[in-house]
């Protein structure tokens, strides 16, 4: 009851799943669309467990004064405050709602990835060492293509031909190989998930 | 500039500023930035989520469209909160099971079709020595046909095998040098964004 049938319902689902995408029938096509709808209501619900597990969180914090409680009032009114405007003022553009997401979110998230840029400088400066054959690759492809849109006067063209070889032939091929790969392990984990192997998502007993 | 563009483009620029502060140390604005991201993200999300996935699949089909069939799957999203009870969190495994059931049946002929037959049907292209085109197309194929040897483990790579793999390290280098060179292209074209959206807001604000 708490283990085969949850089993039993994604083997069912699974191979459903996997074999109805080979049947060209409308029917098959409406019950994947409501199969599919299924996935995201569920979804939608579990976005609620998200919410009250960073709403305990942040009150636990509160509560017990952590380190730095003081910081979770303000996690809490980004939260509410998102949700209310959400509700009661609509989603529009031009609403608060939407106006919190283009000056408080945008400019934070922009500004974490664009971080990022001196992170990376500083550990690639620290990093980066051409001792063996394949770092000197590597350290030349990516030389090549950070410089590829600077200007660097008589060499730009030659600069912009490699760096666009380098893009459209090598570089495509690792992606494609690296892609390859990718798909089949993500293939043999959904079997292993469908055939029961893998439960780990189930949590223990 | 009106008033409110001005507070709220300056807000933009406080949280800014506040972002970037880490690069000198932890900080209180950091902090203050870092957890208001927090609430905003997940409470923009939510709601994003319950006008776009609840109300047309939930409430619309099942208030308006009387579409009863749509009340089992909010059953068993319903369901899911019973991980709150560790009584009866196992109750939870169900709607878990239907998810990565169907998302793991619909993953396989997907992921079959996306990650493996179309870069294979991309990548087997005419090839030859007679013009440019044709040539680049036969590195690509070797590059690949060399990385995917380089993956292949149940083999010891020595000897030919091992040459042909070695071209597949060679290769995959190549792809991970472009990969970091657009990644650090990426963060600086979006540093320089940030910094002309400051330059443009203090140029507008003071006049000069």
């Amino acid at each position: 009851m708490r283990w085969q049938i949850p089993l039993l319902i994604v083997l069912i689902g699974g191979v459903f799943m996997a074999v109805q995408y080979f049947v060209p029938l409308e029917f098959s096509e409406r019950i994947y669309e409501y199969c599919v709808d299924w996935v995201i209501i569920v979804g939608v619900f579990a976005m609620g467990l998200g919410l009250w597990s960073l709403f305990r969180v942040s009150v636990g914090k509160i509560q017990t004064k952590a380190q730095g409680w003081g910081y979770n009032f303000i996690t809490l009114g980004g939260l509410f405050g998102m949700i209310l405007l959400g509700l009661f003022s609509g989603i529009e553009e031009g609403k608060q709602f939407m106006n919190l997401f283009w000056y408080i979110y945008t400019p934070i998230q922009s500004s974490m990835f664009a971080l990022l840029a001196f992170y990376v400088a500083s550990a690639a400066y620290r990093a980066f060492r051409a001792r063996t054959l394949v770092s000197t690759i590597l350290l030349l492809t990516a030389v090549v293509i950070m410089l590829r849109l600077i200007p660097l006067g008589p060499v730009s063209g030659l600069n912009q031909t490699v760096a666009s070889w380098i893009l459209t032939v090598p570089n495509m091929a690792a992606k494609r190989a690296i892609a390859m790969g990718i798909g089949l392990g993500g293939i043999a984990t959904a079997l292993k998930v469908v055939l029961g192997i893998e439960r780990s998502y189930m949590g223990k007993e | 500039m009106g008033t409110g563009e001005i507070l709220w483009n300056g807000l933009a620029l406080f949280l800014t500023l506040s972002i970037f502060s880490i690069l000198y140390k932890d900080n209180p604005f950091y902090k203050i930035a870092e957890h208001l991201v927090v609430g905003v993200s997940a409470g923009y999300f939510a709601i994003i989520l319950y006008y776009n996935s609840f109300i047309p699949k939930v409430w619309v089909p099942v208030v308006h469209e009387s579409k009863f069939l749509y009340i089992l799957p909010t059953i068993l999203g319903v369901l899911m909160w019973t991980r709150f009870s560790r009584k009866w969190s196992w109750v939870s495994r169900y709607p878990i099971a239907a998810y990565m059931g169907i998302g793991m049946g619909v993953a396989i002929p997907v992921t079959m079709q996306a990650y493996i037959l179309v870069p294979l049907y991309a990548t087997m292209q005419p090839i030859g020595f007679t013009s440019m085109a044709l040539f680049n197309n036969l590195l690509v194929a070797a590059g690949v046909l060399c990385a995917l040897v380089y993956f292949f483990f149940s083999k010891e790579h020595t000897g030919a095998f091992g040459g042909v793999a070695k071209v597949g390290i060679w290769t995959l280098m190549v792809g991970f040098g472009a990969g970091f060179g657009l990644t650090v292209m990426g963060r600086v074209s979006l540093l320089i964004e940030r910094f002309t959206f400051m330059r443009d807001y203090l140029q507008k604000l003071f006049g000069f």
